[in-house]
């Protein structure tokens, strides 16, 4: 009896518990399988993502890493013959459900792109589309809100007096930073990243990383990338990925000096992918 | 022996080739010198003929029975009409049809017949588009033989031309513009509004100033529609019409060679026009090709 009682209370807890952390602003994915026609690409992903942290997905090319990460934002959505199955639980909802907006979604999780890609437009017109779309009309508050992104983004010093030029005079290392402030422009709350500096020189590559780290204090950012120095570098949460699999996720220093799978070491010492 | 004899064999088939290839060469270019001669003749005894009938007077007087008081007024005015009538119905239908199969209709079994289906109606002959005008437009809406016919019936035509090209301009438009714009919560339809159309204009443009300039030299289509004796400019919509391609018609069948010099006058305008049209949809496409920036 006593026993059945404490099962009980104890069973409260746990779902008191969950629904704290289904309360919180982590990203709970629970077992999210994706496929593209017959390719079975992601396989039973379970992982919690903490907030205001950087969280790296790593491994080897295929692995999966940029269509998990194109979950968060359903921009899967846009590949045809994709399909996603599973939870990913964002502050009580599941951002797999049909229901869900994807057009509200995507405003409170950006994302950056592999390869820079600004509108052949004005560096003005790139960061005002997104305030502009979602109803800001008033030129003051736009001018403040561009100004705003392009500081958060570390660009405002290199393009303050050529705001109406166009995006495409940039470099590559300013364009990803455009497309940077242009995410920041509506004020999303998780910024999803997908390989951001992999088309960048050192110099540029540097700069993007301090940005990401700078962005931490604001928001949750989630980044793939290929490169292991840089997942080292800046992320607090690592995430190995092979074949479609999860195989293993923690703490960056954990998962970089101790990792507890040998597959994951073999990646990280570099003695394949 | 027998080696040289290989040697020998081996040399001849070297000079067989050379020889071969030669003929193939003077084949190709005789079948180009013969399109082109071609060509050249027919410019040539278009121009000898008519190019002294080509004056104001001839530009600016109504067709006449009497071949030197003749002129094609009437006809230039209906063609221009024509020309923007038939813009005004067919860009709004061509390229609205062609942003929703390119953009919202996605790719299933349904979409690709009809995508087919669209293809194979660019290839239909016009004269039948000029029945089904007649049939549709002319009797069915009770129109008559009008101007608002005519370029209803043209824009039928060009349709399926329009769309194909401007599906395909908008295809072309890399996906990344398409990502950046939906990755930061714009509708499908603003991505289209704000990026997509706006990047595939000149493309679009091109393609329909190509069809356009087609529609304006068919005679075909508006055959049963528009009218010799409708001998002066249309002042509405409902108005019959003449145009330059059944000028030349009309002219040609004329028993007074007379006509018959001032129907190749009238080739020439209508080739005139036809390559200034044709050399702004070029200008718009190189200028959008060296201006691209992507």
């Amino acid at each position: 009896m006593i026993g059945k009682i404490l099962r009980l209370e104890r069973k409260e807890e746990k779902q008191k518990e969950e629904m704290k952390c289904y309360e919180s602003d982590k990203i709970i994915v629970r077992n999210l399988n994706v496929y593209y026609g017959d390719n079975h690409t992601l396989i039973d992903i379970n992982m919690d993502i903490p907030e205001r942290k950087i969280t790296a997905l790593i491994g080897p090319s295929g692995c999966g890493k940029s269509t998990l990460l194109r979950c968060f934002n359903r921009m899967n959505d846009e590949i045809e013959g994709c399909r996603m199955e599973g939870q990913i639980i964002w502050r009580g909802e599941n951002i797999l459900d049909e229901n869900i907006d994807v057009v509200e979604l995507r405003r409170k999780i950006g994302m950056v792109f592999q390869r820079p890609n600004p509108f052949p437009k004005s560096i003005y017109e790139n960061v005002a589309y997104g305030p502009k779309i979602h109803g800001i009309r008033d030129k003051k508050e736009l001018d403040k809100i561009v100004e705003r992104s392009l500081k958060a983004a570390a660009l405002w010093e290199e393009v303050k007096d050529r705001l109406y030029e166009s995006a495409m005079s940039l470099s590559g290392g300013q364009q990803q930073r455009l497309c940077i402030a242009r995410a920041l422009a509506i004020e999303p709350e998780v910024i999803l990243m997908d390989e951001p500096a992999s088309a960048l020189d050192p110099i540029a590559t540097a700069k993007i990383e301090d940005l990401i780290i700078e962005l931490k204090k604001k928001y949750m950012v989630i980044i793939v990338t290929h490169n292991m120095q840089e997942a080292a570098r800046i992320s607090d949460y690592t995430g190995f990925m092979y074949l479609g699999r999860l195989i293993e996720f923690g703490e960056t220093r954990q998962v970089f000096e101790n990792p507890r799978e040998e597959l994951t070491e073999k990646y990280i010492t570099g003695r394949f992918g | 022996m027998e080696k040289e004899e290989d040697k020998m064999n081996e040399f001849k088939s070297i000079k067989a080739s050379h020889f071969k290839s030669k003929i193939g060469v003077a084949i190709t270019a005789s079948c180009f010198l013969i399109a082109v001669l071609f060509l050249i003749w027919l410019l040539f005894s278009v121009f000898s003929q008519g190019i002294n009938r080509i004056n104001l007077e001839f530009l600016t007087n109504f067709p006449s029975y009497k071949p030197d008081k003749a002129g094609i007024f009437p006809a230039i005015v209906g063609s221009v009409y024509l020309m923007l009538l038939t813009l005004a119905f067919a860009i709004p239908i061509g390229v609205g049809a062609a942003i929703y199969l390119a953009e919202f209709a996605g790719n299933n079994i349904y979409t690709n017949f009809l995508r087919h289906l669209i293809q194979n109606l660019a290839g239909v002959p016009s004269i039948v588009f000029g029945l089904v005008g007649v049939a549709i437009f002319v009797r069915f809406f009770n129109l008559g033989r009008s101007l608002l016919a005519g370029s209803l019936t043209l824009a039928i035509m060009s349709l399926p031309t329009i769309i194909v090209v401007a599906e395909e301009s908008l295809r072309v438009i890399p996906r990344q513009f398409r990502e950046g714009s939906l990755a930061i919560g714009a509708t499908k339809w603003e991505t289209v509004r704000y990026h997509v159309l706006p990047y595939a204009m000149p493309d679009i443009i091109t393609g329909i100033i190509l069809a356009l300039s087609r529609a304006i030299g068919e005679t075909a289509p508006i055959l049963f529609i528009g009218s010799i004796f409708a001998k002066t400019p249309p002042s509405s919509l409902l108005d019959g019409f003449l145009a330059l391609p059944l000028t030349i018609f009309y002219w040609t069948r004329h028993p007074n060679p007379q006509f018959h010099e001032l129907a190749s006058a009238t080739i020439i305008v209508l080739l005139m026009i036809l390559l200034s049209m044709n050399g702004v949809a070029i200008a718009i496409r190189h200028r959008a090709q060296t201006r691209r920036e992507w």
